[in-house]
């Protein structure tokens, strides 16, 4: 278990352990939401929250059942980690639709179309793993899933002002579209490897 | 072992938890109370349980509105205009609303959940709308491809339709049952039965499920649909004009006709490929003789071979239409066929001097331009 601080984690993962950009997961709706500044902004929220959410469920369920000697059962069940953090995201993700489509109809409008989404986006699997293969503690884990989370949400955000400017450039015919946000997504990668000595995590 | 054991234990357990907290939450967030959904001005009045779609409502209210896709959202049939009471525009019903729709409060009755009371405006015809249960009474072979499917009507044992009006097949499919609309062949004058004329579709649900039904096995339906309206003046010549399974409203139109006006005037177009895919020549031939008014044209668009004694017309079928009819007589026209045949004919009938509101097409449902769901 490391002992870097949550602090600290927190700004690795929106700077220099990006989970989009140096990781390179929840590339497909990174991708397809990436054409408004509102829609990316919208996404982006309601990924951050959901990442903060699950990695902190699932460190929890992890520590608290699936690790061999857990308080609720002390089999070494990790082997079904991948299968019930996804059940955990799923399930999560369907209350929080409900929530927000019972108490606030205007957020849900303009968020609750992404939700769906965000089930299967895998960055969101992707932090409760790290999470696990990192050994944090769990003040460490939320550090790092709002941090995954404001990352993600900063890329896309910076993809969609880029997105927006490109309308005004004249692209090649064959890079028109995904072709070209593949390209920018590959040189603002290389722009976060400018980070990189800052602080580091692994 | 025990391990396994563990593993099944703890992983159910995870899940029957998540789902017990899944449906608390349901139960507890998604309730609205009860709504009160009234329609055409309080002509009827629902009193519902919030929290479904307007389209699920309406069905447990004995309304049908007319679904192609089961509620999925992607055939724009169940639109109808919510006064008051539905919130804003989804952006999953937004490819199916134009401009002019959206100002008037059109809405797709899949998308929208009743939350509060609501008011609608629903077309008369489709108050009349019912279901219907009905046994397979014969299934006959009209080509290698179509089939001619007549039911027995149970309960209610009769329905009252105009001609050219369709109904909705309900057929099973493993995501729960799915509603497809099939044109109404037999006239109105025999109220008791539907008849269907179905071309089989490869990989198509309701086509598939109705292409293996016997004689007396059970058919559930919803009916009748459509905005076709034969003109009740006996001096409006007719014309219809039917590709492939197109013929099926052509068919009803034209023998409710000659069942009504024996002597009015009407031509009836027919374009298939080959004579292996035309049907019911001998029928119509002996109707024509019957009533000498009824012209009946059929034109093959692809002669092979095996046509070589073929003494009908060839070539696309709009070319016959704009061949046979004289300009400027009073008419009235019905298209049922794909959206290519559509096109071109309604062309040749504009330079025929017919008025566009003269002509009513179905063009098989094909996304924005359809007939049916004329508003």
């Amino acid at each position: 278990m490391s002992n870097t601080s949550a602090l600290v984690i927190f700004v690795a993962a929106v700077f220099t352990n990006n989970i989009l950009l140096s990781n390179f997961l929840g590339m497909c709706s990174f991708l397809a939401c990436s054409r408004q500044i509102e829609t990316a902004a919208g996404l982006g929220a309601a990924v951050t929250f959901v990442l903060t959410a699950t990695t902190a469920l699932n460190w929890a369920i992890y520590h608290g059942v699936l690790v061999a000697g857990a308080p609720l059962c002390g089999a070494d069940l990790t082997h079904l980690q991948f299968i019930v953090f996804i059940a955990v995201i799923a399930a999560f993700v369907q209350f929080v639709e409900m929530f927000i489509e019972r108490f606030s109809p205007r957020l849900y409008l303009s968020l609750g179309i992404f939700l769906p989404l965000i089930t299967v986006n895998c960055a969101i699997l992707g932090a409760s793993l790290f999470m696990v293969i990192r050994g944090y503690s769990f003040a460490q884990s939320v550090g790092f899933g709002f941090g995954a989370g404001v990352g993600w949400a900063l890329a896309i955000l910076l993809m969609a002002g880029l997105q927006k400017k490109m309308g005004y450039a004249n692209v090649p015919g064959p890079f028109r579209g995904v072709g070209i946000a593949m390209i920018v997504t590959g040189v603002l990668a290389m722009a976060f490897m400018g980070f990189a000595g800052m602080v580091s995590i692994q | 072992m025990l391990l396994y054991v563990w593993s099944i234990l703890v992983f159910g357990g995870l899940l029957a938890a998540l789902a017990a907290l899944l449906v608390v939450a349901e139960r507890r967030l998604v309730h609205y109370g009860t709504c009160t959904i009234s329609i055409n001005a309080g002509e009827r009045v629902l009193e519902v349980e919030g929290g479904q779609t307007l389209l699920q409502t309406l069905y447990d209210g004995e309304i049908f509105i007319p679904s192609a896709c089961g509620g999925k959202g992607t055939c724009g049939y169940c639109k109808l205009r919510v006064v008051s009471g539905g919130g804003p525009v989804l952006p999953t019903e937004l490819p199916y609303l134009a401009r002019q729709e959206m100002r008037r409060g059109v809405r797709l009755a899949c998308q929208l959940k009743v939350r509060e009371d609501m008011e609608l405006e629903i077309p008369e015809d489709l108050l009349n709308v019912q279901l219907y249960s009905a046994v397979v009474e014969h299934v006959r072979d009209l080509t290698h491809d179509t089939k001619e499917i007549r039911l027995r009507l149970v309960e209610p044992d009769a329905i009252e339709h105009r001609p050219g009006q369709y109904v909705q097949i309900q057929a099973p499919s493993p995501e729960g049952p799915v509603w497809r609309a099939y044109s109404i062949s037999s006239p109105v004058q025999e109220p008791h039965a539907v008849e269907l004329v179905v071309r089989l579709v490869p990989g198509g649900i309701a086509s598939t499920y109705l292409h293996r039904l016997e004689a007396g096995d059970a058919v559930t339906f919803t009916g009748p649909f459509g905005e076709f309206r034969l003109s009740d003046d006996p001096e409006t010549e007719i014309v219809c004009v039917a590709g492939g399974c197109g013929m099926a409203p052509v068919k009803n139109i034209v023998e409710t006709l000659h069942d009504r006006w024996p002597d009015r005037a009407c031509w009836l177009f027919f374009g298939c490929r080959t004579t292996a895919d035309s049907f019911y020549l001998d029928r119509f031939e002996t109707l024509a003789r019957e009533h000498p008014n009824l012209r009946v044209v059929y034109a093959l668009s692809e002669p092979g071979p095996e046509d070589a004694d073929w003494r009908g017309e060839t070539g696309f079928i709009h070319l016959s239409v704009d061949k046979m009819l004289a300009p400027g007589v009073r008419r009235q026209a019905f298209l049922c066929g794909p959206p290519v045949m559509i096109e071109a004919v309604k062309r040749v009938l504009a330079d025929k001097g017919v008025a566009e509101e003269a002509v009513f097409f179905d063009d098989f449902g094909t996304a924005d331009a359809s007939g049916r769901t004329a508003w």
